[in-house]
């Protein structure tokens, strides 16, 4: 149910490179979890609400009133690579 | 122009950023101009362990700008995350809204010349800005300021007939959305974006053709040039049998031309899903009311008002009320001095040429309306003339003094006495003999030459109408 | 037997009544570490003694854990130390801000002085995939303490710290809290910020206390307990005192024992234990009645299709870019992408990343997530109907005790059903609590979990603390631990 194509495309969109025998090994054990997951298709569902949220609680806003930001210092302190204050990566190419 | 066989259908995505005090999600200061990464928090940053708490400003703000443009505020909304990564993306996805917008069904008319046009406007929803990229060759810089910013998505539907019909689209839409005073609006400055999705299709097809969506434009005149440039390409490559694909595009100025993106085989699964950390909202009626009556009144209404009550052209109407801070001026002004024609003429002509030669806004100069008002008035007396009144405005503008204080100060004072202008005229009758004797043989500019040579020698303050009727009685 | 053998309101008497000091407390924790620490590896971080003796020296009295050293997990930040999942790609990632609960215990006096080891990410229940190696259970040293707050379990329970915060997104705490023989407790979601918490799944995700005994445990709770603005999911309720609970008389209360968390797959001295501890509550005045909870066999399923969902999401921003491990000598950003997330993630990591993934994209949304969030609302409907004719629930926390190093590592699917139990509260937001109720022949402590009505902490507190007063497993000491 799940091929090796797909776990590639799946890869891909998790920017994660899988060599040959970790994208065999994943492709058998997502496929063994999957048809687990799969008896959830003999649960009805028919008129029943989604649950995204356990909380009772709804509407919780922040007040537009500013507080201090962080210390340029503190924003980068753990930056592996930054330049005058800012983060640095490698060029971005394509979009 | 359009001598196609196809129809054009333009949709575009405007992103409007909000001039809230804070970020959308935390209370980072959005001020621009700062230093990088100096307006950031771990919220923001995305730092891990960070969570966001929505900005109830951005949300009436939201709701605000969806009313202006006549959408159905939703009673329920949420927020979800589009996942996809790049580099100005701290999280490497975005809190937007997917599926419960706040704002959905609502339009835009635009005024064409065959008439006017309902452009339907799909949903507005609330989302965070993405931080800035700096490229520089061989690697890039990173500043997240900006990320968290509250933007505004307003997605149209695709009702947009040719370039111009979405240039028009742009103009209105921007003057409603600053007179709701919720953002810069500037395209120049980022705080106001546009992407365009345009498509071709033969004549008499009912579905849409393949779109191509158009980004990088930045100005409201590249995006009617881009979006030209489309319809000449895709046209083109309809007719020699060729099948448009589905791309992204870029707009280069210099060069005038689209070009396609790298395309990217999994570019939009963005595996939507609700957002966790945020609860969801319920936007009551009454906050709905009470942000309703907030709204200022709206472009159209108030050009309508101008001509209705001052008896102002559609032309000048539509001027005068294209930008709100303008109109709030020219009613200001028209309720001290009730001369609405006058104003709208100050305001159209010299002041609009001052302000355009100095590249300012009317705000930013320190004219005041009673003084304009005060101004007009004394035109209307006599005291001045409307030559003199032209140099007085543009000092008016500088430095923000009375009308009476410039005048008394220079001596401006306009000369309606007849017997301190009589010397004068008989000196320039005597001094124009070739005049005086043109105007008698019927040519009668030779009396407007010679109201002239008046004006000049009094420097410009004797009273115009006043000259020509001594000259005319003394020459007949 | 050292002062660190005490439990914290044991140690706070003391204190108050000028017997001991927290420098006493500090010093036989410190000898107890540096004994077995070697062999059990709950520790990924411990701060400089000489600033926790001379933070000792200065702790004021009157606040409730005033003195008391405490280790937390190490997905809790804290500002300016490590906070690192147990993952190679958080291993230098130093917080500049503290989570809310840290400022919660430290304002309650508490002495945090280091962190303690867990699954990477909290992907797991044998704190096996941890980048530094797993931690030992003190109760057999070849066999996992729990996971994923294994360390926070095992130093507890070895008694190398008095009490300690894990995290709970399936079971992470009341799991470890079952192996270990100790106290843990998840609360109601939203009780307790999780501003902080580095998140893996964050609809599921609660910090909570483990701790030698009920009565700390209920300390600890309303320590850390209480609304936080900084988090849209906490709730504005009032934290009352927990302590005032604790009674010994449980009549009047109804208590339900579920059928389907009473079938084969449980094992046989497991189920025994429960068994007995059911009687005894019969005997301390709960009424005893069956209750179904009939969406309990699709847990698993649930939770392995949400869970994993928001944890792909969440992971995503461990990129290299702003913080922890980058990949080096990369051409362009997607490929530091990869190339970092690749080295930098551990296999369990990504499979829960990759599972993920696939249950969002484009195609899969519908059958799986949407799917999921539906069934989600099915079990939470079964808790409802079933408080209706009970105050509280009795099962056993794990269908097993605890299982060897290396046993369950092989067979990710077999790891995940050890979670059927515990998973159903995380999915229904409900408080549960793991106390011990009995050992095997084996002498590996077995864990009992009591779940109560969203808020309703009072009533499994009360209950545990009555049941854990009338027998004495909570006062028997794992073997003697030696590097």
């Amino acid at each position: 149910m799940i091929n090796k194509e797909e776990v590639k495309r799946i890869a891909l969109l998790s920017r994660l490179d899988l060599s040959d025998d970790e994208l065999c090994e994943m492709t058998t054990q997502l496929e063994k979890i999957l048809a687990y997951i799969d008896e959830l298709k003999e649960v009805s569902v028919e008129n029943t609400e989604i649950t995204s949220h356990v909380v009772q609680v709804g509407n919780i806003f922040r007040r537009d009133k500013p507080r201090p930001s962080l210390k340029k210092e503190d924003a980068l302190c753990n930056a592996p690579k930054k330049e005058d204050g800012f983060f640095k990566v490698p060029k971005v190419i394509g979009e | 122009m359009n001598k196609m066989p196809y129809r054009i259908d333009i949709g575009l995505e405007v992103h409007l950023q909000l001039r809230t005090e804070t970020k959308v999600f935390c209370s980072c200061p959005v001020k621009f101009g700062a230093l990088p990464n100096t307006q950031t928090c771990p919220v923001c940053l995305g730092f891990p362990g960070s969570l966001p708490v929505l900005n109830e400003k951005a949300l009436e703000y939201a709701v605000k700008v969806a009313l202006a443009l006549n959408c159905t505020i939703e009673n329920k909304i949420k927020f979800d995350r589009k996942n996809y990564y790049y580099a100005d993306l701290p999280k490497n996805f975005q809190i937007s809204q997917f599926d419960m917008p706040i704002g959905r069904e609502g339009r835009i008319d635009i005024v064409m010349p065959e008439g006017r046009k309902k452009i339907r406007i799909k949903r507005v929803h609330l989302e965070e800005d993405a931080g800035k990229l700096i490229h520089k060759g061989a690697y890039s810089l990173i500043d997240y300021n900006r990320a968290g910013t509250p933007l505004l998505e307003i997605v149209s539907e695709p009702d947009m007939a040719s370039p111009q019909e979405a240039y028009e689209y742009l103009l209105i839409l921007k003057s409603i959305l600053a007179y709701l005073d919720v953002s810069d609006c500037n395209m120049e400055e980022g705080s106001l974006r546009c992407d365009a999705n345009i498509s071709l299709r033969p004549e008499g097809c009912d579905s849409l053709g393949t779109k191509n969506e158009i980004k990088n434009m930045n100005t409201f005149k590249g995006v009617k040039s881009a979006l030209e440039y489309e319809v000449t390409r895709q046209s083109v490559a309809l007719k020699e049998g060729s099948k448009i694909v589905q791309m992204t595009r870029l707009w280069d100025a210099d060069k005038r031309i689209t070009t396609a993106m790298r395309s990217k085989e999994e570019s939009h699964d963005y595996r939507y899903f609700p957002e966790p950390d945020l609860v969801p909202f319920t936007i009551a009626g009454t906050f709905v009311e009470r942000v309703r009556e907030s709204l200022p009144e709206l472009p159209e209404i108030r050009r309508m008002r101008f001509i209705k009550d001052f008896g102002l052209s559609t032309y000048e109407a539509e001027l005068l009320s294209r930008e709100r801070r303008t109109a709030d001026f020219f009613e200001e002004t028209q309720g001290l001095c009730r001369s609405p024609k006058a104003v709208a003429n100050w305001i159209m002509g010299d002041i609009s040429r001052i302000l355009n030669e100095r590249h300012m806004e009317l705000s930013e100069t320190k004219l005041a309306a009673v003084n304009l008002s005060d101004m007009i008035k004394l035109i209307e007396n006599g005291t001045i003339s409307s030559k003199i009144a032209k140099s007085l405005i543009e000092e008016m503008m500088e430095s923000g003094e009375a009308p009476g204080e410039i005048i008394s100060k220079k001596g401006l004072t306009q000369i309606s006495d007849e017997s301190a202008l009589e010397g004068i005229i008989d000196r320039v009758i005597k001094e124009n003999q070739k005049s005086v004797t043109d105007y008698k043989n019927g040519k009668k500019n030779a009396l407007g030459y010679m109201v002239g040579q008046v004006m000049k020698a009094t420097a410009g303050k004797a009273n115009p109408k006043l000259v020509n009727e001594l000259l005319h009685s003394k020459l007949s | 037997m050292g002062l660190n053998a005490l439990t914290a309101h044991e140690l706070k008497r003391l204190f108050n009544d000028g017997r001991a000091e927290p420098r006493d407390v500090l010093r036989d924790i410190y000898g107890r570490i540096e004994k077995a620490e070697g062999r059990l590896g709950s520790f990924t971080y411990k701060r400089d003694p000489d600033k926790i003796f001379s933070e000792a020296s200065d702790y004021g009295r009157g606040s409730m854990l005033s003195g008391i050293p405490c280790a937390i997990k190490d997905n809790i930040c804290r500002k300016g130390e490590p906070a690192t999942c147990a993952s190679k790609i958080l291993d230098t990632f130093k917080p500049p801000y503290s989570a809310t609960c840290v400022k919660k215990l430290e304002d309650a006096g508490a002495l945090i002085f280091g962190r303690l080891n867990m699954d990477e990410f909290a992907f797991g229940s044998s704190c096996e995939t941890s980048c530094y190696g797993p931690t030992r259970n003190p109760w057999d040293t070849t066999r996992s303490p729990g996971g994923s707050s294994g360390g926070s379990a095992a130093s507890v329970a070895a008694d190398e710290t008095i009490i300690a915060l894990g995290s709970d997104t399936g079971g992470s705490i009341r799991q470890p809290a079952a192996f270990t023989g100790v106290v843990g407790m998840k609360p109601t979601y939203g009780r307790v910020s999780r501003f902080g918490l580095i998140a893996f799944a964050s609809s599921l995700d609660q910090i909570g206390p483990i701790t030698k005994d009920v009565r700390d445990c209920a300390l600890t709770l309303k320590a850390i307990s209480g609304h936080d603005e900084m988090d849209s999911t906490s709730v504005d309720k009032p934290v009352p005192d927990y302590t005032q609970y604790l009674e010994k008389d449980l009549s009047g209360l109804r208590a339900g024992i579920p059928k389907e968390y009473f079938v084969s797959g449980v094992d046989r001295e497991v189920e025994k234990a429960v068994r007995s501890s059911i009687e005894i509550f019969k005997e301390l005045g709960a009424e005893i009645s069956e209750v179904s909870l009939p969406h309990t066999r699709y847990a698993v399923s649930t939770y392995y299709i949400i869970a994993p969902a928001e944890a792909s999401s969440n992971l995503a921003r461990f990129d290299g870019v702003q913080y922890g491990f980058r990949s080096e000598d990369c051409d362009n950003l997607q490929q530091m992408y990869v190339s970092t997330r690749s080295k930098g993630f551990g296999e369990e990591a990504k499979r829960r990343i990759m599972l993920g993934t696939y249950v969002l994209s484009s195609g899969y949304y519908d059958a799986y997530y949407l799917r999921a969030s539906k069934v989600r609302t099915k079990i939470r409907n079964d808790f409802k109907d079933a408080f209706e004719k009970c105050d509280f629930l009795i099962t056993p926390t794990s269908p097993t005790t605890a299982f060897r190093l290396g046993e369950k590592s092989g067979d990710p699917l077999s790891m995940y059903l050890a979670d059927i139990f515990t998973i159903p509260a995380n999915l229904a937001g409900i408080p549960a609590i793991s106390i011990p109720c009995g050992f095997s022949e084996a002498g590996l402590p077995i864990g009992m979990q009591l779940m109560s009505d969203a808020f309703r902490e009072d009533i499994i507190l009360k209950a545990a603390y009555a049941f854990e007063q009338a027998t004495d497993f909570h006062k028997r000491r794992c073997p003697d631990i030696t590097n």
